[in-house]
C-alpha cells in the first residue's frame, strides 16, 4: 500500500531564479541538478530535515506544457500555487533571516489556534506558508 | 506589507544579523569576540541566546558552515587542500578531523564518491529521472 510521498512540485519562471531562490536564500540542499537539454534541468531541492523529500522545480516551457504554458505562467505569477507548509523552530530568527536575503512577506508572523505562522512569495509567485507549530 | 514589533526584536535582528555575518564571511579569520560585542550586552548571554535559536554555540556553527561550505567545494571537484584553505581553515589536519566528525567520511573519501556519481549520471542521466516524467515528454518509449 502506498506508505509515503517522496516528491512535490512547484512551478516555477525561470529555474536559474528559482535555484537561487530555494538553495541560497530559503537554504534548501541540491539533491538533483540533472541537464535535460532543451527542457531545462530536473532540478529538485530539498529543506534541510528531510534529505529523502524531493520537491521537483519544474520549469514551465513551452516543450512541456504547449498551449497551457503561457496560461500556467499566468497562474503562478498571480500566486495561485500554495505549494506546501513549511516549519521551523523558531519563526521570529528565520522570519529576519529570510526578510533580510529579501524573501517577500505577505502575512507577518501571526498568532493562530495551531501556532504562529507567516506567509511568504517563492520568486515565481507561489506562495508557502511558513509556521512554528505549538 | 510593514513590520511589526513583536516580543524581543530588536534581539532577534542581531542575533539574526551575527549569524548571517558568519555565513557571509566565514572564509576568513573571524573574530567572534568582536561579533559578539557587536550583537549583545555580554559574551555569555550571546552564546546562550545564540545557541537557543541555532542549536549551535557561534563557534560551533562557524564550523558548521566551514565544513558545508568544504563539502560543496569537494562535490564540484575542488581538491582537499584548497578546498581546507578556501573555507578558512588553517590546518588541514584539523579540517579532515571536523569534516570526518561531522559527515562521517574523511574529505578525500568523500570527493571519490563523489566524483563517482557525477560520472555515473554523465553515463546515464535517465537513471535520475523518474520515468513517468521522462515517459511523458517521449524520452523513453515503451
Amino acid at each position: 500500500m502506498i506508505t509515503r510521498i517522496t516528491h512535490a512540485v512547484a512551478y516555477v519562471l525561470d529555474q536559474e531564479r528559482a535555484f537561487d531562490f530555494y538553495v541560497n536564500k530559503l537554504g534548501f540542499t541540491v539533491v538533483t541538478d540533472a541537464p535535460m537539454g532543451d527542457e531545462g534541468r530536473w532540478l529538485t531541492v530539498a529543506p534541510q530535515g528531510m534529505p529523502d523529500f524531493e520537491l521537483i522545480l519544474t520549469p514551465v516551457t513551452r516543450s512541456m506544457f504547449k498551449e497551457t504554458s503561457e496560461a500556467l505562467k499566468d497562474l503562478v505569477r498571480k500566486g495561485t500555487f500554495g505549494v506546501a507548509v513549511l516549519t521551523c523552530d523558531d519563526i521570529f530568527a528565520t522570519y529576519e533571516e529570510l526578510k533580510a536575503k529579501g524573501v517577500e512577506f505577505t502575512k507577518a508572523p501571526t498568532k493562530e489556534f495551531y501556532g504562529t505562522e507567516a506567509i511568504f512569495k517563492d520568486d515565481s509567485g507561489n506562495w508557502f506558508s511558513l509556521a512554528q507549530l505549538k | 506589507m510593514s513590520s511589526q514589533a513583536y516580543p524581543r526584536m530588536y534581539l532577534y535582528r542581531r542575533l539574526v544579523q551575527a549569524k548571517l555575518f558568519i555565513d557571509m564571511h566565514y572564509a576568513e579569520p573571524i573574530d567572534l569576540d568582536a561579533i559578539a560585542d557587536e550583537a549583545y550586552f555580554s559574551k555569555f548571554h550571546f552564546i546562550k541566546q545564540f545557541k537557543s535559536i541555532y542549536h549551535r554555540t557561534p563557534h560551533q556553527y562557524l564550523i558548521h558552515v566551514r565544513v558545508e561550505k568544504a563539502r560543496q567545494l569537494l562535490n564540484s571537484g575542488t581538491p582537499v587542500t584548497d578546498a581546507c584553505y578556501a573555507v578558512g581553515f588553517e590546518s588541514l589536519p584539523s579540517f579532515s578531523g571536523l569534516f570526518k566528525r561531522v559527515t562521517g567520511m574523511s574529505p578525500s573519501a568523500y570527493l571519490a564518491q563523489q566524483q563517482d556519481l557525477k560520472a555515473r549520471v554523465a553515463e546515464a542521466p535517465l537513471t535520475f529521472i523518474p520515468g513517468c516524467f521522462a515517459h511523458s515528454r517521449g524520452w523513453i518509449k515503451k
